[in-house]
């Protein structure tokens, strides 16, 4: 009994292993590449043979980069917030009431989902210029919130539709207002979806790269994945690869740090024990 | 404390299903209200217009002589407990029923006291600070129960609280709603599907159809005099024995032999209109060994033979299962009970009776027994309309009432 167990549970760590090493192994090697010297860089290894930092010390030292890390930073937290609040009052109406129009709005929201980006960008470009918010930070947010607005809808209406509607009713009784009973009974039960949409909206805005750089044009707007694609060696003739790489890293971890943050959020069973069984 | 009187209140749904049709129900300050039916007939829908979770299309409310059709649940002061209990997991125990007290504003340690003293009558003191989900299903049960008297409401709405129990937990909670519901002297209603809790624990029983009151009266007087053929068979359990029966010179020709019937069953079926077919109720417990029964008792009613087919004994008594040949009784009524209890539709020829005989009965499996029951005690059904014609002034007669 305990032989097969080892084994069993040898067989899963080795498949765990492999789909890790899988997933992982385009990021590795860019780690690995950004702490190559510029000499060793195509030497094939993945082990780097010269550590540096150097290509960190380049990035944070042109004002370039900062820049960019905050504009991406600062527009993808407001699109978030915006979409998720926006999105958790629409899913509620989509999972509670029954109004005229449901359908219509459920139908509308997929078709933006499904909407192909690319046809959008010039069209967008050229109203953006009339009203004036080419280059802004609202002419990045807007666009980001409309592509958002589906996912938060679509993830958050299911994640209401779970709640019991009990507990809304048993508020009403406790004599809560429709508003009281959901901030104090509904948002608190369906904070795991409000997580799981806001890091989902999240990702989404920070990689975008299409709208980002069709939409800016200079450093007051520009995200850091269209910066990245800015960037230049000191002389036409050296590589700015270390850079870039050094670059993609750093804007990794604001994405780890915001998954692990609120992956302690993301824990079933927050509803169990609210009704039977 | 209030009174609460439903005038004529119906809940209508936008694709047209009447609900709930005219209820009329004055219910006192204090008293407690069962609403009993099968599922699916408005109680739970009564309920939620009393709470105001549901709009009332028609008729009016009032609570304490006040009109409430329109006023939100919060306005109304009431409390209720749901089947699911409800309970909010991200509360302790303590939170939970601190919230409707928190949300009227009082200061902390009005709450606190509160909380406490609800907490010791539901012996809850010591789950305070625990989650919804740490705790039993009948602890849950308390939390919901303490949650509602937390914050002394003017009624209780109960709504089929104990159904997710099990059944000896169910048993334990119905005494402790019963008492809890005295001590407090609240104006309760409580709707079940389970006529055992609806008989022992209201002070009135409201037995609903289809969104219709069939009849209200306390427990006993439902249980001897029902209405019509739906109350008689809702009512009891086991429950009550019908068979067909022809109207034949003067007499009823039944499974079980002919039945005489006396002047005031006559007259009602001597209009040109009175039905020719009726159905006959008896209790289990109006059918006794032919055998243990004295003379005296013996001229009050009549036998018949037949074969038996199962015994139980329940040590105090022994329930007896005959089949008997004849027409089985066939009505709208008794269907919707069968459907509602889930017996598939029995197609054998002969009817099955259940009889509750005393212990002392020699009976077997597999005998011909001689079985004698209670002619005044017997219900004579309108089968068109379900009416009870042997009920004369809302007291049920027998068959041979002159």
């Amino acid at each position: 009994m305990a032989e097969t167990t080892t084994r069993a549970r040898l067989r899963w760590g080795l498949l765990d292993v492999i789909v890790v090493v899988f997933a992982l192994i385009p990021v590795l090697w860019i780690a690995s590449l950004s702490f190559k010297t510029p000499a060793t860089l195509t030497d094939g290894k993945f082990w780097p043979r010269e550590w540096t930092l150097d290509n960190y010390r380049t990035i944070f030292a042109t004002d370039q980069f900062v820049r960019a890390l905050v504009n991406s930073i600062g527009i993808a937290l407001i699109a978030t917030a915006v979409a998720v609040v926006l999105g958790a009052m629409a899913a509620y109406a989509i999972s509670r009431l029954d109004f005229p129009g449901k359908r219509l709005l459920v139908g509308v929201s997929l078709l933006i989902a499904m909407f192909p980006q690319v046809s959008l960008v010039s069209p967008l470009f050229e109203i953006e210029r009339q009203f004036g918010l080419f280059d802004t930070w609202p002419g990045l947010i807007l666009p980001y919130i409309t592509f958002a607005l589906p996912l938060a809808i679509y993830t958050l209406s299911a994640f209401f539709k779970q709640i019991p509607w009990d507990l809304e009713k048993a508020a009403k009784m406790d004599g809560a207002t429709q508003g009281q009973a959901f901030r104090r009974v509904i948002a608190p039960l369906a904070a795991p979806g409000l997580f799981t949409t806001a890091i989902l909206v999240f990702i989404f805005c920070w990689n975008d790269f299409l709208f980002a750089i069709t939409l800016t044009s200079t450093e007051r707007a520009r995200t850091v994945p269209v910066a990245l694609s800015f960037f230049t060696g000191e002389s036409q003739f050296e590589d700015p690869t270390g850079a870039i790489c050094a670059a993609a890293v750093v804007i990794t971890i604001p994405i780890i740090l915001f998954v692990l943050f609120f992956q302690r959020r993301i824990v079933s069973g927050l509803t169990s024990g609210a009704v039977k069984g | 404390m209030a009174d609460i009187v439903l005038d004529k209140v119906s809940k209508k749904f936008p694709d047209g299903t009447v609900a709930v049709a005219d209820v009329d129900l004055e219910i006192a300050d204090g008293e407690f209200v069962i609403l009993v039916g099968p599922s699916g007939c408005g109680m739970s829908t009564t309920l939620n217009m009393i709470a105001g979770l549901e709009d009332i299309s028609s008729g009016e409310l009032r609570i304490a002589g006040q009109r409430v059709n329109d006023k939100a649940p919060r306005d109304r002061d009431i409390a209720m407990v749901f089947q699911s209990y409800a309970l909010y997991p991200n509360m302790t125990v303590r939170e939970n029923m601190a919230f409707p007290l928190r949300l009227a504003k009082l200061d902390k340690e009005t709450i606190n006291r509160k909380v406490e003293e609800a907490a010791k009558v539901l012996e809850l003191t010591a789950l305070l600070d625990r989650k919804p989900a740490n705790l039993s299903g009948g602890q849950r049960q308390r939390v919901a129960m303490g949650r509602a008297i937390v914050r002394q409401p003017k009624a209780f709405l109960m709504d089929e609280p104990l159904s997710n129990l099990d059944a000896k937990l169910r048993v334990q909670m119905r005494t402790v709603v019963s008492r809890l519901q005295k001590q407090l002297g609240t104006t309760t209603v409580y709707v079940t599907h389970d006529q055992t809790e609806a008989m022992t624990l209201g002070d009135r029983v409201v037995i609903m159809r289809g969104g219709a009151v069939q009849q209200v009266g306390p427990p006993q007087e439902l249980y001897d005099h029902p209405r019509n053929l739906f109350v008689a068979g809702f009512i009891g359990s086991p429950s009550m024995n019908f068979l067909h029966a022809a109207v034949e010179d003067g007499k009823l020709r039944t499974a079980l032999g002919d039945v005489p019937i006396g002047e005031r069953v006559r007259r009602e079926l001597e209009g040109a209109d009175a039905p020719r077919e009726l159905i006959l109720g008896i209790r289990p417990e109006h059918f006794e060994d032919a055998e243990l029964v004295d003379d005296d008792t013996r001229r009050r009613g009549m036998e018949f033979e037949a074969p038996v087919d199962i015994v139980e004994s329940m040590g105090s008594d022994k329930y007896v299962y005959f089949t008997v040949e004849g027409e089985r009784a066939s009505a709208a009524e008794l269907e919707e009970l069968a459907a509602d209890a889930g017996a598939s539709d029995f197609t054998g020829a002969g009817a099955s009776l259940v009889t509750r005989l005393s212990a002392e009965s020699p009976v077997a499996e597999g005998q011909h027994r001689r079985v004698w029951f209670n002619l005044e005690k017997i219900h004579l059904f309108d089968p068109s309309n379900g009416r009870n014609l042997t009920l004369h002034e809302g007291r049920a007669a027998g068959a041979l009432a002159d």
